[in-house]
């Protein structure tokens, strides 16, 4: 389902305001796009909103890079 | 100067006394506000002298979901948020000796928890939107204690530090978050008080006098404009000269 990165990237543009061919999927939010800590709080519960998913602190501190993200995100709303 | 047209506020506790100043004072500066409490016919009698820019969104603070529910409503009404005035507040006075459980936990849950959920609730449009303004009506008695008031003293100075924390993660965002501390002000809250109480808190003040609830609307006013931009983290002390801090 590439139709998850796409969603998942077109986020990340619009709330980093960066340039899309920067936001690959090795790009680290941190070390590559310029986020800080609110950032990347404000980046998941806009992809909880996208989704409709849950995503717990825990799992939330592990998702540093796009492809994170990608692979979380599918994983959870596979099921559904 | 604090021209807030265009801005969306919700103030709680706006059926009382200081909260319909502050709603009839954020309005007169261009707001279109949001007035909430748990009395929806005084809330009413506000909004009609308000007259146009006005929603009346009732809601019982003691309930752990309401704030979320109130700020969703406030939002949908108004199309986003821009001003929290954290105004409602309740007293439960009592020695602590005697104190029970429950007034400790009444005036907690209302004065301060409801403020949080209610600020988590708003940060997330304001953090969209990079632009907010956050302001807490504290008291004097949360910097300096008053005996029989041990929950009351309690709630307003968590209420301090927690506008503080709040104000150092969301600065960068361009949100304030700042206190308006009221002395003894003239109100249902200070109306229960005798002759003999009066006098003894006037030999406190300086100013010899109570305050109105008006010149606690003027420091909120100010704290919601964008002249106030650069001030986040403070305590705004309006009370006569009765302690200076
Ligand atoms: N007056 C003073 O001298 C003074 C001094 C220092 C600080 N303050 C603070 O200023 C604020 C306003 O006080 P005030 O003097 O205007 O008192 P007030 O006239 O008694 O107003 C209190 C407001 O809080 C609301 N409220 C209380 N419990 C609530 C609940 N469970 N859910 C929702 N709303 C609730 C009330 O709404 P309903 O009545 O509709 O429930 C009312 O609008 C308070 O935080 C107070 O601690 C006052």
């Amino acid at each position: 389902m590439s139709d998850v990165a796409e969603r998942v990237k077109k986020i990340v543009v619009e709330h980093l305001g960066v340039e899309e061919d920067k936001v690959v999927e090795s790009a680290n939010f941190i070390e590559d796009l310029n986020a800080d800590s609110l950032d990347t709080v404000e980046l998941v519960m806009a992809f909880e909103e996208e989704f409709g998913t849950e995503i717990p602190d825990d799992a939330a501190e592990k998702i540093q890079t796009v492809q994170d993200a990608i692979d979380f995100i599918k994983k959870s709303t596979e099921g559904a | 100067m604090f021209d807030l047209s265009g801005k969306t506020a919700l103030v709680t506790g706006a059926s009382g006394g200081i909260g319909a100043a502050i709603a009839t004072s954020l309005h007169r500066q261009g707001a279109t506000v949001a007035l909430t409490g748990t009395r929806e016919a005084a809330l009413q009698a506000v909004a009609a002298k308000l007259g146009e820019r006005c929603h009346v969104i009732p809601a019982n603070l003691a309930d752990p979901e309401a704030p979320a529910a109130l700020v969703k409503e406030a939002e949908a009404a108004m199309g986003s948020l821009d001003i929290l005035v954290n105004n409602a507040g309740l007293t439960r006075d009592g020695l602590l000796m005697r104190m029970k459980d429950e007034d400790w936990q009444t005036v907690l849950d209302v004065n301060l928890t409801a403020g949080f959920r209610l600020v988590r609730a708003v940060l997330r449009g304001m953090m969209k939107r990079r632009t907010g303004r956050i302001i807490g009506i504290t008291s004097v008695v949360g910097v300096t204690g008053n005996p029989g008031q041990a929950n009351y003293a309690a709630s307003k100075a968590g209420m301090i530090g927690f506008t503080k924390a709040t104000a150092l993660e969301v600065a960068n965002r361009n949100i304030t978050a700042n206190c308006v501390a009221p002395g003894f002000i003239e109100t249902a809250m200070t109306d229960v008080l005798d002759e003999k109480q009066r006098e003894t808190i006037l030999t406190k003040v300086p100013a010899g006098r109570l305050g109105q609830a008006d010149e606690i609307a003027a420091a909120v006013t100010y704290l919601a404009s964008d002249e106030a931009a650069y001030v986040t983290g403070q305590t705004l002390h309006v009370n006569g000269g009765m302690a200076m801090i």
